[in-house]
């Protein structure tokens, strides 16, 4: 098992830090993780990203081109990354910010509107864990045992409140996950 | 069980610090190493182990803080970027120079000059080479990971005692960045003043009644002792060469075609390969981990069994001298590098070592 994922949206949207939870989880359940940002003379508002490789076996390169996974918040990225996807690969994005739909018909596309998700649970900060719940419903490999597990060890313990609303959030981007088109 | 946890390199060498009893940090802030001493101040060890960390004013201050810490048997380190490595230049050589212990951390970015803040291993002659004046070598250690960040930084320390010589920890911005699950060992408590004066009996801690006075010097005005004292250094540097050569072979033996990359750039260039073996192309990887000593013997030895071998670099082609030195015309060497921050792809590297040794 090897899952390339690349996340990536604006500066602020929680994309390294949705990131660093799923490389936790992945931890958690005894698989090996490398995670690389972006990283550039990035301004606040600037476009940020980060490749997050999920592998029952050693990784070698950290750096990748071609990803199994893209989770996309912003139409920037989904210009840059679109084509990057592997066929048969998944793509989950938040329309919120998307002018231009997915065009590719060689991949499963899903979306998740996780503002709205944020607003019920009441707090903006849980927006990206909707989108990180959305991604786990499709792709089923981590265990939700886990992902909790790496939620604590990603959010300091004087935060403690923020781990069930982040898991609320979880759980709530799993119930919306929408499938708009779908290759088996 | 050693505890897990999902650290950047940067992290890693901050928390690494900590655990293995290093006395002393003392740095100046620079992209793409700054987490170090953010890590380093966050933790706060002044208050659990007694570590001190210092942002000094300059890299010119840290290094000479190194060089007051070494002078006392201190376990003491700093970390900085490129532009910050050369300002350190000096105080480097007259670490050398007096014989003192210390760890440097250079994560690299791209240059000359300010260059850029991404990724780039174009320090490899300053370091490897020299840097700073006079005949000197620093023993130079290239990690891979974050968890090669964690493991030599007590390996740098370990050989920057057993050869009083300074040890540079060689990485680059993607190692720096890059988040990988780091196994913690257990710790080490901070040497007792005891403890120092077994291990560093020529440190300068106090001229105790009925013992002779520690110098501590570069300085010797009379040439036959500075002649004498090169000669000195020679010898250690042959037994450097002769006991702490570190080297990971990756497929080699059954290679007909050999990469050579260090750091980051050999996990790129592992994935190369294992592409290449997919196609039926016997491809192998020798990724140097000492640099300095430079591991000729397998290199000349792995040199007369291949067709080819080519050095990948995130530079304009700086080890891919001392792979041709060590290979010594047995077989052609090529080279494929990137500048500015730029990063190769496997499938980057795989087109140029094609291109190269003629496949298709």
């Amino acid at each position: 098992m090897k899952e390339e994922i690349i996340i990536a949206g604006f500066g602020g949207q929680g994309v390294l830090s949705m990131g660093k939870i799923l490389a936790y989880s992945a931890i958690m359940q005894d698989l090996e993780v490398t995670w690389m940002p972006s990283y550039g003379p990035e301004m606040r508002g600037g476009t940020a990203n980060v490749c997050v490789i999920v592998s029952d076996r050693k990784i070698s390169s950290p750096i990748i081109t071609r990803y199994d996974t893209a989770i996309i918040l912003n139409q920037q990225s989904l210009d840059k990354f679109e084509g990057s996807i592997k066929a048969g690969g998944l793509l989950v994005y938040d329309p919120s910010g998307i002018t231009r739909v997915p065009e590719r018909k060689d991949i499963t596309v899903c979306s998740i509107d996780a503002i709205d998700v944020a607003a019920e649970i009441g707090n903006a900060k849980v927006y990206n864990m909707a989108v990180l719940g959305a991604y786990l419903k499709m792709r089923p490999a981590l265990k939700m045992e886990n992902v909790v597990r790496g939620l604590e060890k990603s959010i300091p313990s004087r935060y403690a409140d923020m781990i069930q609303k982040n898991r609320e959030a979880i759980e709530k981007g799993m119930e919306r996950v929408k499938i708009l088109s779908e290759i088996r | 069980m050693t505890e897990k946890i999902l650290m950047k390199g940067n992290e890693a060498i901050a928390i690494s610090a900590i655990r293995n009893g290093v006395d002393g940090y003392f740095g100046y802030p620079i992209t793409p190493q700054s987490e170090v001493m953010e890590t380093l101040m966050k933790e706060k060890p002044w208050e659990t182990t007694g570590m001190v960390v210092l942002q000094a004013e300059s890299e010119l201050s840290s290094i000479n803080m190194v060089y007051g810490g070494a002078c006392c048997g201190k376990k003491v380190m700093t970390s900085s970027s490129s532009p910050g490595i050369s300002l350190m230049s000096e105080g480097i050589s007259y670490l050398a120079g007096a014989e003192l212990p210390c760890v440097i951390v250079d994560v690299m970015r791209g240059g000359p000059g300010l260059g850029t803040i991404q990724p780039s291993q174009s320090d490899y002659s300053q370091c490897v080479k020299g840097g700073g004046h006079g005949d000197y070598h620093c023993i130079v250690i290239a990690p891979a990971s974050p968890q090669d960040m964690y493991d030599f930084v007590d390996w740098g320390f370990e050989l920057a005692f057993k050869y009083r010589n300074p040890v540079i920890i060689l990485a680059d911005g993607i190692i720096g960045q890059l988040m990988e699950k780091v196994e913690l060992h257990p710790s080490k408590p901070r040497r007792t003043d005891a403890e120092i004066l077994a291990a560093a009996p020529w440190a300068t801690v106090g001229k105790p009644a009925g013992k002779e006075r520690n110098i501590i010097t570069s300085l010797s005005l009379d040439a036959g002792t500075q002649e004498a004292f090169n000669r000195k250094l020679l010898a250690k540097f042959r037994e450097i060469e002769a006991n702490e050569v570190k080297y990971a072979g990756y497929l080699t033996e059954d290679a007909e075609y050999l990469l050579v990359a260090f750091g980051c750039a050999s996990r790129i260039c592992e994935a190369a390969v294992d592409m290449l073996r997919e196609e039926g192309i016997m491809a192998g990887l020798l990724r140097p981990i000492t640099l300095y000593p430079f591991p000729e013997k397998e290199i000349s030895r792995l040199a007369s069994r291949v067709r080819s071998m080519m050095s990948i670099e995130l530079n304009l082609g700086q080890m891919v001298e001392d792979v041709r030195l060590a290979v010594n015309g047995k077989c052609p060497v090529g080279f494929y590098g990137r500048q500015g921050g730029n990063v190769f792809t496997p499938e980057e590297i795989m087109e140029e070592f094609k291109k190269f040794n003629n496949l298709k």
